[in-house]
């Protein structure tokens, strides 16, 4: 897994915004964009992606893209 | 002695929430581009003064002069809703007297929301396998829309209001096969009305915004989208090869694969994480919404009317949501 990768798999998920400035440090719950559906799609993606099961939880307790990362890494390696 | 579909109905208050009329409500928000994404571009709502069991009678009297049923051969009312006319009596007595059918008849509710039709087959088969009763009516009605807060752009974009009348009998179209049913109750909080009824009988007015900026109450409808989507994607693939299992068939022996219309964008997820063909997959939502327990029913009439069936085809039926609960059976066209 690399970050610059899954950011810009994260950034995916975003339809309108000009999404070329997320960085691992991006608050993206203050993005315009950010709702129920893009969680959703950021839940499919890893899922997709990684093979790996995000909760609701997950994204409620992260903050900046890297944290989701973080989960993400953690929870392939187990 | 085996348990059949015989007959099919459905139907859907008048008034309709278009995309647009959602748009004229919530103008910062983009429900275009969202509704396209779940595949809904409208939903029949029920008015202020037609519940749940209205339409379940509707649907029922529409089921008896489509297929030439009369009432009095009805000897069990199965009532699936989460919106039931009283506390008490069950709804399901109230809709004997109103269809005329025999008193004779046994007639009971039963709470369950998206997973409510497969659990009303699996019952009305238990019926029928024990000599209980031999023409059973299954009624799924919901009225979500009552639920949801008005400024609930979310709520009001997904849910529809419909009701569907299922006649299962000794003899019919298709068997009832073998079923596969799951509960969780630790998902209970995440697709919840807490207030209104007897453990917090008084609804709060105060306003709550969900962690996405919907506007709810602890009375209204809450829905923890991304945790639910979570839930199927977890138990659903799983659920589906249970049942397939359970039934001694293998998945391209399927001809459709009938799950809860929940929204589109989750059914295609799972669609593609079991690996089935998109022919064999059936999406009936655009025009109606999530119906809840009468998803599996309008979508399963609709596709009888669109897809070819030859003796000893198979469709696979499969609901899941609200508990959660799930439930999973093959029926066999004869």
């Amino acid at each position: 897994m690399n970050i610059e990768k899954f950011i810009s798999e994260f950034a995916d998920q975003f339809d309108d915004l000009d999404t070329s400035s997320f960085t691992a440090e991006t608050l993206f719950k203050e993005n315009d964009e950010w709702s129920s559906m893009t969680a959703l799609s950021v839940i499919a993606m890893v899922d997709d992606v990684y093979a790996v099961r995000l909760t609701g939880d997950d994204i409620r307790n992260s903050k900046v893209i890297q944290d989701i990362y973080d989960i993400v890494l953690k929870k392939s390696n187990s | 002695m085996q348990a059949f579909i015989k007959a099919i109905s459905y139907h859907l208050p008048q008034n309709q929430l278009t995309n647009a009329d959602l748009s004229a409500l919530f103008p910062e928000w983009g429900v275009e581009k969202i509704a396209n994404k779940i595949g809904i571009s409208t939903r029949h709502i029920a008015a202020e003064d037609e519940f749940a069991s209205d339409m379940a009678i509707a649907a029922a009297q529409k089921l008896f002069a489509a297929h030439n049923i009369n009432p009095t051969e009805i000897d069990f009312i199965l009532y699936c809703t989460q919106s039931p006319d009283y506390f008490l009596p069950s709804t399901a007595c109230i809709i004997q007297d109103k269809l005329s059918i025999p008193v004779k008849a046994g007639a009971l509710d039963f709470n369950l929301g998206c997973s409510g039709y497969v659990y009303g087959l699996a019952l009305a088969k238990g019926l029928i396998a024990a000599g209980i009763a031999t023409n059973i009516l299954l009624l799924t009605a919901e009225t979500y829309s009552k639920f949801i807060h008005p400024k609930d752009k979310g709520n009001r974009t997904i849910f529809g209001d419909a009701a569907a009348a299922t006649l299962i009998s000794t003899e019919g179209f298709a068997a009832i096969g073998n079923f596969e049913l799951g509960t969780d109750g630790k998902g209970a909080e995440n697709l919840m009305v807490k207030q209104g009824a007897i453990r917090y009988p008084e609804k709060s007015a105060d306003t709550v915004h969900d962690d996405y900026g919907n506007e709810q109450s602890l009375g209204s409808l809450y829905m923890n989208g991304p945790e639910i989507f979570a839930f199927t994607s977890k138990e659903i693939p799983a659920l589906i090869t249970d049942t397939l299992k359970k039934n001694g068939v293998r998945k391209d022996e399927i001809g459709q694969f009938i799950l809860h219309q929940a929204n589109r964008y989750m059914l295609e997820h799972l669609r593609k994480k079991m690996d089935i063909a998109s022919e064999n997959f059936y999406i009936y939502m655009a025009a109606i919404g999530n119906t809840v327990s009468s998803s599996v029913p309008v979508a399963l009439d609709e596709a009888m009317k669109e897809k070819q069936v030859t003796p000893q085809t198979k469709w696979l039926l499969a609901g899941f949501g609200v508990g959660y609960s799930w439930a999973g059976t093959v029926i066999t066209f004869i």
